[in-house]
């Protein structure tokens, strides 16, 4: 930003200054922005509006929706939040089952959704923060149908920029799932390895 | 708002209706961000019986006149049912001081109605008139009511206790209804359960996995119709809605 203007003497040391201060204190979400957040859901964007109009078959869009939320979800995260409480009794190989078993369920349910959205098309419109993360709001418009309200929360809480909830007109996927693997939970009379091969099934 | 209120009233005794209504809303102030159903087994019960009317009645009559995704005769069809509760709408808003919206909605039904033939066309939105349904059952909630607790009545499906009265009061005060000879006013109510036909065609994948894949379709219905609805009056789900599943790693 610097290079346009003249790079005198006194602004460099004022620059050297303020730059240590920022060094100095601890501020861990500084590097994490508006527009980082944004970034990533560009990407999703980009990557979804080519496989709804890629013309693939289902199980090929399945295919790559579990790469797309594999690559920009957070879905360990995400599993370990639809488990609730249960999350806390499991063991770590259990962890990973579940997670695995989790990406794939997940990947099927909403691969089937997005083929609705085939011919459409989602644009990001505005981004906010709220609490620790940010919130991408896009607008997916269908032929012949009024535009709906998809939103995206993306952390950096990971190390990474990623997202790890999606809020299509107000359903909240974390808040959703909690309540469907919570009855499948119970459906296994809360056995965790009952529930992880129930979801494999799915 | 006081005014128009009880001149209505002195003028017409259904509108007893809306006290009525009332009345019964005044008991019930449910929490907001949660889920209040206290009638939770009898509201099962109905579910059951919800689930066999879709799957007798409406999803094999979906299925067979609309494919998914819908086509121009649906949405013909949507189009002229969303026109017909354009005059409800406008009342509602006006109920609700939302003049600018009241407006905007009066402009679409007047253009939908003439260029759009009889509302089988949606001309407006071509001119950046989108509108946005309203009811009663929202107009209690610019009131201040509380949602109330969450309700599955028989045919009716997923509402709460607020939306259930507002459902009420919208049929009697409906203006098309007033305005109407007795053949001519149930147009509306007929439009509307075509409406609610196409839906479940034009959806009929999203609907299924509800109804027919959830490990509890009847928690599922209730989570997802809660979130859409809250969300629709503007209840701003941000504060406590939503979850911050890092700030639970570090409670745990």
């Amino acid at each position: 930003m610097q290079t346009k203007s003249t790079l005198t003497r006194r602004r460099f040391a004022a620059g050297f200054a303020l730059g240590s201060v920022a060094l100095a204190l601890p501020m861990p979400s500084a590097a994490f922005t508006e527009n980082d957040a944004q970034a990533l859901i560009d990407k999703v964007v980009v990557d979804i509006n080519a496989v709804i109009n890629s013309g693939k078959d289902l199980p090929g869009m399945i295919k790559d929706f579990e790469r797309i939320f594999g690559r920009y979800a957070d879905v360990p995260v995400i599993a370990r939040s639809v488990l609730g409480v249960a999350a806390r009794s499991a063991t770590p190989a259990q962890m990973t089952a579940f997670t695995r078993a989790f990406q794939s369920y997940i990947s099927v349910k909403y691969g089937r959704r997005f083929r609705e959205f085939i011919g459409g098309s989602i644009s990001v419109v505005e981004t906010q923060p709220l609490k620790s993360y940010f919130e991408v709001e896009t607008m997916v418009t269908l032929a012949g149908q009024s535009p709906f309200d998809v939103r995206w929360h993306v952390s950096d809480k990971s190390g990474k920029h990623l997202f790890f909830n999606i809020i299509i007109e107000g359903i909240n996927l974390l808040v959703s799932e909690r309540t469907e693997i919570g009855a499948m939970l119970d459906r296994q009379k809360g056995s965790i390895d009952g529930l992880i091969a129930e979801m494999q099934r799915v | 708002m006081n005014v128009i209120f009880t001149s209505t009233h002195a003028k017409k005794p259904r509108f007893l209706g809306i006290f009525v209504a009332l009345a019964i809303l005044a008991g019930c102030a449910g929490p907001t961000s949660e889920i209040y159903d206290p009638s939770e087994q009898l509201n099962r019960q109905f579910h059951t019986v919800n689930i066999g009317l879709d799957r007798a009645v409406l999803r094999p009559i979906a299925t067979a006149t609309v494919r998914p995704g819908g086509g121009p005769v649906s949405q013909g069809v949507l189009n002229f049912a969303n026109n017909l509760s354009g005059p409800s709408t406008v009342l509602n808003n006006l109920l609700q001081l939302r003049l600018g919206q009241a407006v905007e909605n009066t402009l679409k039904f007047a253009i939908n109605t003439t260029i759009g033939i009889g509302g089988l066309f949606n001309p407006a939105k071509a001119m950046g008139l989108n509108g946005r349904d309203s009811d009663f059952g929202e107009t209690l909630h610019v009131w201040g009511f509380g949602e109330g607790a969450y309700l599955e009545p028989p045919v009716i499906g997923p509402t709460t206790a607020r939306d259930l009265s507002g459902l009420v009061v919208d049929i009697v005060i409906n203006p098309l209804q007033i305005w109407l000879p007795a053949p001519e006013s149930y147009v509306g109510t007929v439009a509307g359960a075509a409406s609610k036909v196409i839906y479940r065609g034009r959806f009929v994948q999203t609907v299924d996995s509800v109804l027919y894949e959830s490990a509890d379709s009847y928690a599922q219905a209730r989570i997802l119709f809660l979130q859409n609805r809250r969300f629709e009056l503007g209840q701003k789900a941000g504060s406590d809605d939503m979850i911050d599943p890092y700030e639970d790693f570090y409670a745990n």
